[in-house]
């Protein structure tokens, strides 16, 4: 393991990365809160699941008590959105001498900010450093979304409604600047602007799908463009 | 109690076959391939269809926020960190959300 570029990755996750993913997580803490869920409870899913989607699906369907069968399968439907993410990463990380399980564990700690970071970072940096540094990024947003459930849990009746407005307006910002300004590729810039377009027409379908529905049929039209204007060319 | 952190743990569990089969078929993948392409195209649509979608049609707490204070926080942001300052995610993403607070705050 690289040490300095584990180092690297703590660093450059403890500032605005780790405040993203933290206020979404005081926001969840505080939801959980208000629905009666012990606190131990509420950072075991935030470590053990590490899927804000699928956390707030938790909450909410063993609130309403729902089947087990059912709310198991909404979770599982839902973090879908892993299975695409691993497979462009990790082909980016590989490297001849690490071994197997690091991968397997760099998996778990994968979530939306430290994929999105790890897209824009990885061209900058060699081979050999990327999985220490993806390591250490996301173990920071792990360990600091671990805090901020606590505390979130404990703030629940102290957070006004304004100061949840500014905090909760953090992540898409943050994820509009990585992926305007981080992203240069062609496959990239293509799968970006179809996804604007269907994300938000797939969600009027059907809330629940629109995730993973509008990247497929947005990722297929950005796909299918490319062959065309390569054909072209 | 006991039963809702083993309800957790199995959640957890079930999250984690995505990210483990995405670990094992990645190692049979050409990153070269069609298929892959096909795949980082999905994978960046989805990032960028939830991001539009949660500023055009927010749900929970951003739902509190008008459209003209998202679209004038996305200004800010993009400006702050394309402009005024050189790429600082620090300074663009700060620029959004406190332009967001002051308009909700006049506003109230």
């Amino acid at each position: 393991m690289s040490r300095e570029a584990f180092i690297a990755g703590i660093r450059e996750a403890s500032g605005i990365p780790v405040a993203v993913v933290a206020a979404g997580y005081l926001g969840f803490g505080a939801l959980a809160a208000d629905y009666g869920i012990p606190v131990g409870i509420t950072v075991l899913s935030t470590v053990a699941i590490w899927a804000l989607p699928g956390q707030l699906i938790l909450v909410e369907m063993h609130t309403l008590g729902a089947p087990f069968v059912a709310l198991l399968l909404s979770v599982v439907l839902s973090s879908a959105r892993f299975l695409p993410m691993t497979l462009v990463l990790m082909p980016l990380m590989r490297h001849a001498r690490r071994r197997g399980w690091r991968y397997y564990l760099a998996a778990q700690l994968l979530s939306l900010v430290g994929w999105t970071m790890a897209m824009a970072r990885f061209p900058s940096l060699a081979r050999e450093q990327r999985l220490a540094w993806f390591t250490g990024f996301t173990l920071v947003c792990v360990a600091g979304s671990a805090v901020a459930t606590t505390v979130g849990h404990m703030l629940a009746e102290g957070l006004t409604p304004l100061a949840k407005t500014g905090l909760v307006f953090m992540a898409p910002m943050y994820y509009l600047l990585i992926l305007t300004g981080g992203v240069r590729d062609r496959v990239a810039a293509a799968g970006l602007a179809c996804g604007a377009l269907a994300g938000p027409l797939a969600y009027l379908v059907s809330p629940e799908w629109s995730v993973l529905g509008g990247g497929l049929a947005g990722g297929t039209l950005a796909w299918l463009v490319l062959r065309a204007a390569k054909h072209h060319a | 109690m006991l039963e809702l952190a083993l309800v957790v743990l199995v959640c957890g569990a079930a999250t984690y076959l995505w990210r483990g089969l995405g670990v094992a078929i990645s190692g049979h993948l050409d990153p070269d391939s069609e298929a892959f392409r096909w795949i980082a195209c999905v994978a960046f649509a989805m990032i960028a269809g939830l991001v539009m979608r949660m500023l055009l049609i927010p749900t929970g707490a951003l739902a509190e926020t008008a459209f003209f204070e998202r679209l004038s926080g996305s200004a800010a942001a993009l400006g702050a960190y394309f402009w005024l300052t050189r790429r600082n995610l620090f300074a663009g993403v700060l620029a959004g959300a406190i332009t967001v607070w002051l308009l909700k705050w006049f506003a109230a």
